[in-house]
């Protein structure tokens, strides 16, 4: 049987269109990492670094909200990290019942997720008035004030760190998590408010004089992107099952922001791209020891000579653009093209 | 009642005084220029009313209610739109994107309703959707809906501005030097567009202009700034002979 490529692609393209493939592509992946988690159909490292993926996918798609998207420079995001990890942490170990955490869980990381929100919405106000340079050394500051704040914390274990959590932390879980927060954050920039974000990025006075109250949508920024990466922080302590101040250092932050400038700022699918390839990259050079450390800054030269945006820069795949924008787009193109050949 | 009311206006940059006692008002439906030397202090002007900058002295009264202190984009949701004299569109967004960011106050979903995409989000992105689309027909950009702001060549651009600021739903309208950098026929157009945009719109509009032809062949009324100070204001034909607007223009006569 001969097979049609335009065929195909025109399937393929219907299929994509149809507002049920989403939603269907995401159940699918629950089922799939369910499945996975509970017959162990991969080894457990495998699903350890895949967690670790998912893991840093929320932490890059999160910052890529507010460097990528609002254009602003935030260098402290690890610091929002440490702040869920240890509250989802304290409230497993010393608050929650023994017997019942897993129960408990989804609440542990929705608190730690909302409290680091809470200290977003701190970090924010600075942000009203600088911009640019300032505004990372105010993150910088922050992150550094987490760390040391922490250290000198005794009840959580100061710099020896803080453990006794059970692994709670599963593929489902993670995937749910990622899911959740590429949808919201997706959501966010494809709304009234994320076209307000995009617009400070762009020219912050005329956003100003284009009726956007900048002060709201940079509130909203920045509570949503700490509010994944406390998220993320609860996620991660229950899956190392031990936390430290050092974890969530600024060489953390440091991390986080390579995923997201080579992946692409101002991009879902960057964002993605990047923390995959930045996480597996890193496993993959295992071996080499400390020579990783240098490969990895060099392949960011060199990304940085090529491709100045990431890999994806300011571009979106057309599976995270709402459907009624790629049709009516889509719409526009065919009556245009219909205008010129009658002309 | 007048629109717009400019009281005793006055600012300084530190020690310079960029505007002193400006007066102006404006009744609804008027089209008033506002010409000067560079730095005469007309942007400042603008800056003043559309809240940039807070004025150090002065008051001013935007239908009836005073609007001095407010911040830029209180005053927009008001009904206050301008465009600016080196064109600052949103370079790296759509021109939808452009027009849409506009419609900000009015779209009636909360942060829930967006982040969730529930509630009125659908009907509301919808109807800012059309409206950007009819806005764009209108002023014949719809073919670069598209385009990034940034690829269009000049002319369009300084169209977009004049629609992406209608799209906040003004009542006023400040066109800051909309006719920088083009040419003759390029002018006549401009003055065409804007009689269309303020019968259509019915905008009361307020410019800044340093090309006399379409001041003198659009405006109403005139105001003459230098060194912030109104030196001469009228209708367009006793402006163009006032001895004062000559000399700030021109420098003093001297009987040799």
């Amino acid at each position: 049987m001969k097979i049609d490529r335009g065929e195909i692609g025109t399937a393929i393209r219907t299929m994509t269109e149809s507002r049920f493939f989403m939603p269907s592509l995401i159940a699918a992946g629950f089922v799939l990492s369910l499945a996975v988690s509970q017959f162990e159909l991969l080894d457990p490292y495998l699903q350890l670094i895949i967690m670790y993926v998912g893991i840093n996918i929320i932490l890059t798609a999160s910052l890529n909200l507010v460097n990528g998207y609002m254009g602003e420079f935030s260098v402290g995001h690890a610091g929002f990290m440490a702040v869920g990890a240890y509250t989802a942490s304290i409230l497993t170990v010393s608050v929650f019942p023994g017997g019942a955490t897993t129960l408990f869980f989804p609440a542990a990381v929705l608190a730690g997720g909302l409290v680091s929100a809470l200290v977003g919405l701190v970090v924010a106000i600075p942000s009203f008035k600088t911009r640019g340079d300032y505004l990372a050394i105010v993150t910088l500051a922050f992150n550094m004030i987490v760390k040391s704040l922490i250290e000198n914390l005794d009840a959580v274990g100061g710099p020896r760190g803080f453990l006794g959590m059970e692994k709670l932390t599963s593929l489902p879980w993670v995937f749910f998590w990622t899911v959740t927060s590429v949808w919201i954050i997706r959501n966010l920039v494809y709304s009234n408010f994320g076209r307000g974000v995009l617009s400070i990025r762009e020219d912050e006075i005329a956003s100003d004089l284009m009726s956007v109250n900048t002060r709201h949508v940079k509130l909203l920024v920045f509570v949503i992107s700490s509010f994944f990466a406390g998220i993320a922080g609860a996620l991660f302590a229950h899956l190392l099952q031990y936390i430290n101040p050092r974890m969530f250092d600024i060489l953390k932050s440091t991390d986080i922001l390579i995923m997201v400038y080579l992946g692409g700022i101002g991009s879902i699918a960057g964002s993605i791209i990047g923390a995959t390839t930045v996480t597996l990259l890193l496993e993959v050079l295992r071996p080499m020891g400390l020579w990783r450390m240098v490969l990895m800054p060099l392949l960011l030269v060199v990304l940085m000579i090529v491709r100045p945006r990431g890999i994806m820069g300011l571009r979106e795949s057309c599976w995270f653009v709402p459907l009624r924008d790629v049709l009516a787009a889509k719409l526009r193109r065919a009556l245009k093209e219909t205008a010129d050949v009658s002309s | 009642m007048s629109l717009l009311e400019c009281r005793d206006l006055t600012h300084y940059f530190d020690g310079l005084c960029a505007v002193s006692d400006f007066h102006l008002s404006l009744e609804p439906g008027e089209l008033v220029g506002i010409i000067g030397p560079n730095g005469a202090g007309k942007t400042t002007v603008f800056n003043l009313i559309t809240g940039v900058y807070r004025a150090t002295g002065g008051s001013i009264r935007f239908d009836g209610r005073e609007i001095t202190g407010l911040s830029p984009s209180e005053i927009t949701s008001l009904g206050i739109a301008r465009t600016f004299q080196n064109i600052r569109l949103f370079k790296e967004l759509s021109v939808l994107d452009n027009v849409r960011v506009a419609h900000y106050a009015s779209v009636r979903y909360n942060a829930v309703e967006a982040l969730l995409q529930v509630g009125r989000y659908r009907a509301e992105e919808e109807r800012v959707s059309n409206h950007t689309m009819e806005l764009l027909a209108a002023f014949r950009l719809d073919n670069f809906a598209d385009e990034p702001a940034k690829n269009l060549p000049y002319g369009m651009q300084r169209r977009l501005e004049m629609a992406r600021a209608l799209a906040t739903q003004p009542r006023l309208l400040l066109l800051d030097e909309p006719a920088a950098g083009m040419n003759p026929n390029e002018i006549l157009q401009l003055m065409d567009l804007i009689q269309w945009v303020r019968e259509t719109f019915s905008v009361t509009i307020l410019l800044i202009e340093h090309q006399m032809r379409l001041v003198m062949g659009i405006c109403e009324r005139i105001k003459v700034l230098d060194f912030g100070a109104t030196i001469a204001e009228g209708l367009p034909g006793e402006i163009k002979n006032h001895p004062r607007v000559l000399e700030a223009y021109l420098g003093e006569e001297v009987s040799l």
